[in-house]
């Protein structure tokens, strides 16, 4: 991997206030991989996804998407260039349809591409079944798929996932992340922040750990895998 | 009877410039949850602005072109004059408690109404006689040309409003920033464009109505954007405020009711009777007539 990152985080650092969230992480995202961030409740993983996308503005540090500086850049932006964040909590539309919400998942787009559209009701076909229906009328399963496919909808280069296994039937999650991995073979890069530390880890390339803002640890998922402390802190294994 | 249809008519056409004013009041409040206390005196403003460009600007002309000139500049200016309101008053307390941007609202109010006072003078001036007091008589109810317009005008801005928030890109983003605005940046939405838009079409409405309050009463005062004000807020609370066709029949069923009232019972009491009515709806339907949708599962 000696060619330039695609995605690069530097000693970023965010505050909320006066309460220090991130201290000082980095990080790199390389064209075609899935980089995933693990971490417990409140480690910072959901700041990170919402500083990226700039809704949360950096106290200190860099980001850097193909070599642009995201840090000074206001949040509507940031889709245009080419990142594109499914949130946590899936923040769908509720009393929009699904076809308003996937129409607005194109905003940054000069015009509708009908085939991102279609590619999105290949890889769902459950949101074409209920396209006209409003979005607060499906199931949970159903408003993550339909978060991440607003969050296609702009042709993203890299997609950020939040959180997809949230709150989701089991059976759910599994069809769901077989479809992340199906994004990804089609040149979507994908950084995924996963509590469900094996989903996450069967899916990616590498993973960072996230530990009250710090990297605690990183590596290959494999490494990641067989690595003592993440069984212990987050496959469940005692030791 | 009689009385009856004398009073729809008078409702319809104050009930319009009711629904007019509320839809400024519904908009603002759906993206931002802020009261914009401001917005009466802004209706009030107009009118005064449409006396001006009436006497300075058209020559006291009231050809067709002219009428249309008034209408389309005093919009364009109380628009602009939203957006510095938004600018200087709403978005440096975006953050801010809410209370901090009410008691911004309620200063911006007083210095509109003080600002027309300067300007115009606190005695009372009389609208121009834009339209021609044209008036047909059927079976004993009275009706005006100039009635015939506010009711057809307002109909028509208000059908043009609900397209473009239903129908296109933008009034999909409008209604996304009401809802989430951190998920519709993430669409690549910019809020405070949003925002501004709204101030523009709220501002541009409430003109409107303040024209036709000149137009159908024909005294103004500088002061009178805080009772108008205050009836097309209670017009936005009844339909359910945030909900932009909740303030369209908020706005037509309060007006129908204060023409009703004054018809059956006494307009002395109209006041009266409109608080009254705001207690029970709120009492019976909280979130008004048509409520702030919630889409629930099912």
């Amino acid at each position: 991997m000696s060619d330039s990152p695609l995605f690069e985080i530097k000693d970023l650092e965010v505050a909320y206030g006066s309460i220090d969230a991130i201290k000082g992480i980095s990080l790199e995202v390389h064209k075609g991989e899935i980089v995933t961030i693990l971490g417990a409740n409140g480690a910072g993983k959901t700041t990170t996804m919402r500083t990226i996308s700039q809704l949360h503005k950096a106290k200190a540090g860099s980001i850097k998407f193909k070599g642009e500086e995201l840090t000074k850049l206001p949040p509507h932006k940031i889709v245009g260039l080419g990142i594109s964040q499914s949130p946590e909590g899936r923040r769908v539309f509720g009393i929009l349809t699904v076809e308003e919400n996937l129409m607005l998942g194109a905003f940054s787009q000069k015009k509708l591409d009908k085939k991102t559209l279609k590619w999105v009701y290949e890889l769902f076909p459950r949101l074409e079944e209920r396209r006209k229906q409003l979005a607060g009328t499906l199931s949970g399963g159903e408003q993550q798929m339909l978060a991440i496919g607003r969050s296609l909808m702009s042709n993203p280069e890299m997609l950020l996932l939040d959180e997809p296994s949230l709150g989701i039937a089991p059976i759910l999650v599994k069809a769901i992340f077989k479809q992340i991995k199906q994004i990804a073979s089609e040149g979507v890069t994908v950084l995924l922040v996963e509590q469900n530390a094996k989903a996450a880890l069967k899916l990616a390339d590498r993973g960072y750990v996230l530990d009250v803002g710090k990297i605690g640890f990183s590596g290959t998922s494999a490494e990641l895998l067989a690595s003592e402390r993440v069984q212990e802190a987050y496959l469940g294994k005692k030791s | 009877m009689d009385i009856f249809f004398q009073q729809l008519a008078n409702g319809l056409t104050i009930g319009s410039i009711f629904a007019l004013v509320a839809l400024g009041y519904t908009m603002v409040y759906g993206v931002m949850r802020l009261i914009n206390f401001a917005h009466g005196d802004m209706v009030a403003a107009s009118a005064f602005v449409g006396l001006t460009i009436y006497t300075q600007v058209m020559g006291q002309a009231t050809s067709l072109v002219a009428v249309v000139a008034i209408f389309f500049l005093a919009a364009v200016v109380m628009a602009g004059v939203g957006i510095i309101l938004e600018r200087l008053a709403y978005r440096p307390l975006r953050e801010a408690p809410r209370l901090s941007a009410v008691v911004s609202a309620l200063g911006a109010s007083l210095m509109i109404q003080n600002g027309i006072m300067l300007i115009w003078g606190p005695q009372m001036r009389i609208f121009p006689e834009l339209i021609p007091n044209i008036s047909w008589e059927i079976n004993g109810v009275v009706i005006s040309l100039i009635q015939v317009l506010i009711l057809t005008l307002s109909l028509a801005l208000m059908v043009a409003l609900y397209l473009f928030v239903e129908k296109t890109r933008m009034g999909a983003a409008i209604r996304a920033s009401a809802i989430d605005q951190d998920a519709a940046r993430l669409m690549g939405i910019n809020v405070n464009k949003i925002i501004a838009i709204i101030f523009i079409i709220g501002s541009s409405l409430g003109a409107v109505g303040g024209l036709f309050i000149g137009l159908y009463y024909r005294g103004i005062t500088f002061n009178m954007g805080w009772q108008y004000g205050l009836y097309a807020f209670i017009a936005a609370i009844l339909g359910g405020i945030g909900n932009i066709p909740g303030a369209m029949l908020g706005g037509m069923l309060l007006g129908l009711f204060q023409a009703f009232i004054a018809g059956y019972v006494s307009s002395t009491w109209a006041d009266a009777f409109t608080f009254i009515l705001l207690i029970l709806i709120l009492i019976v339907r909280p979130t008004g007539l048509l409520g702030e949708r919630v889409a629930e599962k099912v």
